[in-house]
C-alpha cells in the first residue's frame, strides 16, 4: 500500500463513520478503513490523537490570477488552502479578465495543472463580464471544466437575467452561487448599518440589501428548479428565509456562511481597521449568534472562506476608499476548531459535513468522503494543537487578516491530495 | 504644564469629562489675547503645525490657522486636495512624507472618516481632527460647548435641540457625545430619512417633530441641509423641509425664554434658517466664530506637549 495512516480518529460523515481506525491508500484512492491494516506500507503515518476526515474543499475562494499576481496567485493561493488543511478550492470568476469564457477556464485549469499541488475547480461568470447583463457561454465553459456559476464580487441585480439563469443553468446541472445584494439597498455602504456605523460616521450598508436578494432568489430557486447556493450568507432574517424555504421543500436552495462571519461583530471596525471591512460587513451579534446556531443545527450547509487576498498598498487606505475583502484560507479551520468544535458547538461529524461532504455535493463532486475506491483526499486534523496566527508566516501574498495575534487551539496537522502528502505541520 | 491624557485629538467619543473641562478652562482663558493689541503670545514658538485639508474649508481652515499663528507656531499648508490622491499618492504616503519633516502637530481635514486615526497611527506627531467625513469634527463641539457656557455659566441640565441632518452631520455627532457627557439633555430632531436609527444610543433622545424639540430648549443648533439630499430621495423638496424642519421666529417661541440659536456655518438661509431668525439678538453665530480661535488654540497648546510619545512604526 502506497500510505496508511494508523490509529487516528477517522470520521467520515457520507458513511456515518466515526472511529479509530488505519485508512489505507493505493494508486492515490482509499483502499481500506480497518481496525487495524495488516503489513507495511510504503509510507506510514502516525495518526494517533489526530482526526483524519474528508479532504476539506473552500468552495469560495478569489485566487486573482489571471490579472492581479500582485495580490495572489494559483500557486500561492492553492500553497496557503494546502496549509489551511484544504485539499481543493473552487476559485470564483472575477478575475482579470472575468472567466466568462472556456478560454479563460482552460487557463485556469491548466496553470493549476502546472503549480498546484491541490485541486482547483473553477466557477464562471453567470453573464458576460459579470456585468450583469447577457449570460456568458455558460455550455462553453461547462465543457472546459467549470463546477458553478457566480458573478461573485457583484449581485445580479436584474431579477430576469437571473431567471434566465437558473433555467439555463439545468441544461448542465451547474449550481448558480448569488452574492445577495441590492445595491440601491446597500447605498455604497462600507460597513453594516447599526450602533458603529452610527458612531463611526461610515456609510451604513442595511441588512436588508442582502435579505432582500436572499428572498427573491428563494423564490426564484422553488419556481425554475434550478440549484441555488447563497454565498457568504451574513444576517439572520436571510437565513430565516433560507429555512423557510428548504423546509417547504426547496431542496434546491443552499447556503454558505464564513468564519468571519461566525466569530466577529461590526464592533470589530471600530478603530477603522480596514481588514475588518468585507462584502457582506460584519453584522451585530443577533446575526452572529443566529449562524453560529445555523451550524450546529444543520440550516447552514457549507463554511467557505471568501478568501479574497488584497495587496497591503490597495488595503493600507482610508476605510471608504479600501477594497472589501480578507484573507481566510489559512485561519478558517483553526478558528472553527478553537471557537466551534473543542467547545462542542459542533462535532466532527458536522465539521466534515460542512467542510467536505456538502461543498462536495454542491458542487456535483465525487469527493468529501473516505467511501473505499473514492480519491485519497484527506484532512488531518490535530485538535490539541497551539496554532498563532502571524500573517507574515502566510503562504498567501495576502497579508490582510483580522485575527493577527489570536492564538487558536487546534487546526489542520496534514493535507492529503490523491494520497500525496501535500502538506504537513 | 497641563495637557490632555492622549497624544491625538481625534474625537470627543475619546475624550473624558476633565479633558473637556481642560479645554474649556483653557479656552476661556486664551480669549483674553484675543482682545490685546498684540495678539500673540509665543506658547508655540520653534513648534511646527502642519495644516492638511483634503476638503476644502475657509471657515475651519482660517480658524485653526489663526489660532496658530497667535501661538507664535511655524506653519506648513497643504492644500492636498483630489491632485495627490490621482497621482496615486495615499494618505500613508502623505503621512510619511509629512513624518520626515518632523512637525509637533499635524491638522487634518478629511472626507473619509477615520483619515485622522490612520495618520494618528502612523505618527509621531499630535494629530488633531479638523472634521472627518461624517465622523466627527471634535473642535467643532468644543467651541460650541465654550460658547454655550459662556452664555449660560453652565453645560449641566440644559435642553440642546440640534436640528436637521443629523446622518451626515460630524457636528451633530461630537455635540451629541459632548454635551452628553458634559450633563445636557440633548434632543436631535430631523426627518426620519436623515436620523440614523440607532443614534439615541449616542445619549441623544430622538423626535421627529420639531415642536417637540425645541419646547423649553435651552439651545437650539441648527445643521446645514445639502443640496444633495433631494436628489438622493433623503427629502421631497427644500420648500417642504423648511415648512417642516426650518427655524423660523414663531418655532423659536415654544424655547425657553434667552434661549440661543447656534450654527456650525454656512448657513442655507431660506432652508433650514430663516434669516430673521440668523440675524436675530439671539443668535450666537458669530461668538461661535470667536470662540473657534480661543478654542483651538487651546486644543493646540494641550497637544504642543504630547508628541513623539508613542514611536513612530518603521517604514515597511
Ligand atoms: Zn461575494
Amino acid at each position: 500500500m502506497q500510505l496508511i495512516l494508523r490509529q487516528g480518529r477517522v470520521v467520515d460523515p457520507s458513511r456515518k463513520f466515526d472511529q479509530v481506525a488505519d485508512v489505507g491508500i493505493d494508486e492515490g484512492r482509499i483502499a481500506e478503513i480497518a481496525p487495524r491494516i495488516p503489513g507495511k506500507g510504503r509510507r506510514e503515518i502516525d495518526a494517533r490523537n489526530l482526526a483524519v476526515l474528508p479532504g476539506f474543499l473552500d468552495m469560495h475562494v478569489h485566487l486573482r490570477e489571471p490579472g492581479r499576481e500582485d495580490a495572489e496567485t494559483i500557486a500561492t493561493g492553492t500553497a496557503a488552502a494546502a496549509r489551511g488543511g484544504f485539499t481543493a478550492v473552487a476559485c470564483m470568476p472575477n478575475t482579470q479578465p472575468v472567466n466568462d469564457s472556456g478560454a479563460v477556464t482552460s487557463f485556469i485549469l491548466q496553470r493549476a495543472r502546472e503549480v498546484s499541488k491541490i485541486a482547483v475547480y473553477p466557477i464562471g461568470a453567470i453573464t458576460r463580464g459579470s456585468r450583469g447583463e447577457t449570460l456568458a457561454e455558460i455550455g462553453e465553459m461547462a465543457r472546459a471544466g467549470i463546477v458553478a456559476l457566480s458573478d461573485d464580487g457583484h449581485p445580479v441585480s436584474d431579477g430576469q437575467v437571473m431567471r434566465r439563469a437558473l433555467e439555463y443553468s439545468r441544461l448542465f446541472n451547474l449550481p448558480v452561487i448569488d452574492h445577495c445584494e441590492d445595491l440601491a439597498l446597500a447605498a455604497g455602504g462600507v460597513m453594516h448599518e447599526g450602533y458603529w456605523s452610527t458612531m463611526l460616521g461610515l456609510r451604513g450598508i442595511n441588512p436588508a440589501a442582502e435579505e432582500v436578494q436572499v428572498a427573491r432568489d428563494a423564490i426564484l430557486a422553488r419556481q425554475t428548479g434550478a440549484r441555488v447556493h447563497i454565498a457568504h450568507l451574513s444576517t439572520r432574517k436571510a437565513l430565516e428565509t433560507v429555512v423557510r424555504a428548504k423546509a417547504e421543500g426547496v431542496t434546491n436552495l443552499t447556503c454558505e456562511v464564513t468564519p468571519h462571519h461566525l466569530l466577529l461583530t461590526d464592533e470589530r471596525v471600530a478603530s477603522y481597521d480596514t481588514n475588518a471591512k468585507m462584502n457582506p460587513p460584519l453584522r451585530g451579534r443577533d446575526d452572529v449568534d443566529a449562524l453560529v446556531e445555523g451550524i450546529s443545527s444543520g440550516a447552514v450547509d457549507v463554511i467557505a472562506t471568501d478568501h479574497a487576498p488584497h495587496t497591503i498598498g490597495d488595503k493600507m487606505l482610508e476605510f471608504d476608499r479600501a477594497p472589501f475583502g480578507i484573507v481566510g484560507l489559512e485561519t478558517a479551520v483553526s478558528l472553527v476548531c478553537d471557537r466551534f468544535v473543542r467547545p462542542g458547538v459542533i462535532g466532527l461529524g458536522r465539521l466534515a459535513e460542512l467542510f467536505a461532504l456538502n461543498p462536495a455535493r454542491i458542487l456535483n463532486l465525487e469527493k468529501g468522503t473516505l467511501a473505499p475506491g473514492a480519491w485519497a483526499d484527506i484532512t488531518v486534523l490535530d485538535l490539541e494543537r497551539q496554532v498563532e496566527v502571524r500573517a507574515a508566516d502566510f503562504a498567501s501574498r495576502g497579508r490582510n487578516t483580522p485575527f493577527e495575534g489570536w492564538t487558536l487551539r487546534g487546526g489542520p496537522a496534514m493535507t492529503v491530495v490523491r494520497g500525496k502528502v501535500v502538506w504537513s505541520v | 504644564m497641563a495637557s490632555l491624557s492622549q497624544k491625538d485629538l481625534l474625537s470627543i467619543e475619546q475624550l473624558s469629562v476633565d479633558d473637556i473641562r481642560l479645554v474649556l478652562d483653557t479656552a476661556e482663558a486664551l480669549k483674553e489675547i484675543s482682545s490685546r493689541a498684540v495678539k500673540k503670545v509665543p506658547a508655540l514658538r520653534g513648534k511646527t503645525v502642519i495644516n492638511l485639508f483634503f476638503e476644502p474649508s475657509t471657515r475651519t481652515r482660517s480658524s485653526f490657522e489663526l489660532a496658530e499663528k497667535r501661538l507664535s507656531a511655524d506653519i506648513l499648508n497643504f492644500s492636498a486636495s483630489a491632485s495627490s490622491v490621482t497621482k496615486g499618492e495615499t494618505l500613508l504616503d502623505t503621512a510619511r512624507n509629512l513624518e520626515a519633516m518632523s512637525p509637533d502637530i499635524i491638522v487634518i481635514r478629511h472626507s473619509s472618516a477615520g483619515a485622522p486615526h490612520l495618520l494618528g497611527r502612523e505618527c509621531r506627531s499630535s494629530v488633531v481632527n479638523a472634521g472627518d467625513g461624517m465622523h466627527e469634527h471634535p473642535t467643532q463641539a468644543l467651541l460650541d460647548a465654550l460658547t454655550v457656557r459662556s452664555l449660560k455659566g453652565r453645560l449641566e441640565g440644559l435642553k440642546i435641540a440640534i436640528i436637521g441632518d443629523i446622518s451626515h452631520s460630524r457636528v451633530a455627532r461630537s455635540d451629541t457625545l459632548l454635551f452628553h457627557k458634559m450633563g445636557a439633555e440633548v434632543w436631535v430632531c430631523g426627518p426620519p430619512t436623515l436620523v440614523p436609527a440607532d443614534f439615541h444610543l449616542l445619549g441623544a433622545r430622538v423626535t421627529s417633530l420639531m415642536e417637540e424639540a425645541i419646547e423649553g430648549a435651552d439651545v437650539v443648533m441648527m445643521l446645514r441641509l445639502q443640496n444633495e439630499r433631494q436628489k438622493e430621495a433623503f427629502i421631497p423638496s427644500a420648500r417642504e423641509y423648511f415648512t417642516l424642519y426650518g427655524l423660523s421666529r414663531e418655532r423659536m417661541r415654544g424655547a425657553r425664554k434667552n434661549a440661543i440659536v447656534m450654527h456650525p456655518g454656512p448657513m442655507n438661509r431660506g432652508v433650514e434658517i430663516e434669516s430673521e431668525v440668523a440675524d436675530a439678538d439671539y443668535s450666537v453665530i458669530l461668538d461661535q466664530v470667536a470662540n473657534g480661535v480661543a478654542t483651538r488654540m487651546a486644543v493646540l497648546y494641550l497637544l504642543s506637549g504630547k508628541s513623539g510619545l508613542k514611536p513612530a512604526r518603521k517604514p515597511r
